[in-house]
């Protein structure tokens, strides 16, 4: 089982568990899935309409930024594989 | 935009806030940021603020933007040591302590977002904000005292 980690401020939405064990044998993109498929509350802050990745969040394998790896949220994930979701901090004075 | 209903309070130690008054003073004209460690046992407490690098691509004396990397340490930071990351500083320089709409677009649910204010590089004002997300605004949190916590 590989492992999904949830930021702490999405956490309310996850019964405030901090990680989600998924299949691995299946992506990326699609242990993203099972987790808001589990937690539907949680969808709206991590997928898009289109059911893509929203902008505003980040996804790592491990250290790796997922957007950097060659296939993307498409990569095959392995058991000993941690996905963590980076929610978008940014803001300003305008 | 913002409400003035304190619905909640927050409590900052000194040493915190000295260290997100110090960012706020360094980084004048531009923005300064880190990230809010604490418990919510009994309340919310902040009793550690970790300064990150503003690594907005831009503008930064008036937009400030963490880098996921910095993010994920973070959140590692937080369990290693037994703390929750329970928010995110922010300031604004010649700027009031009150959140801009980007800041609003930003927001994410739990977090408290302290907000410094810094004229002529003094800080005159900290305040801080928590998003009600049904509401689709800020709420502003009632900061504290700084108390000295262990
Ligand atoms: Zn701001």
């Amino acid at each position: 089982m590989a492992t999904i980690i949830i930021p702490t401020p999405l956490r309310k939405f996850t019964g405030n568990q901090s990680t989600f064990k998924v299949n691995d044998a299946g992506t990326i993109s699609e242990a993203i899935h099972s987790l808001t498929d589990q937690y539907t509350d949680l969808k709206k802050h991590v997928i898009d309409e289109e059911g893509k990745i929203r902008s505003f969040v980040r996804l790592y394998l491990g250290d790796e930024d997922v957007s950097a790896l060659d296939q993307k949220a498409e990569t095959r994930i392995k058991e000993s594989d941690v996905i963590s979701i980076v929610p978008a901090i940014a803001g300003g004075k305008i | 935009m913002s409400t003035h209903i304190k619905t909640s309070t927050l409590q900052l130690s000194a040493s915190g806030l000295e260290v997100v008054r110090k960012d706020a003073v360094k980084a004048y004209p531009d923005e300064c940021c880190g990230f809010l460690f604490g418990t919510e046992t009994e309340g919310r407490k902040i009793t550690l603020a970790v300064p990150v690098t503003n690594h907005k691509d831009g503008d930064k004396r008036r937009r400030f933007e963490i880098h996921p990397q910095d993010y994920l340490r973070a959140e590692r930071l937080a369990a290693e040591i037994g703390l929750d990351l329970l928010g995110v500083y922010h300031s604004h320089p010649e700027h009031p302590a009150l959140p801009s709409l980007t800041d609003l677009e930003m927001a994410l649910p739990y977090f408290s977002y302290v907000i410094v204010s810094v004229k002529s590089g003094k800080v005159v004002d900290e305040r801080s904000w928590k998003l009600n997300e049904s509401l689709g605004l800020f709420e502003e949190e009632f900061i504290m005292q700084p108390i000295h916590l262990s």
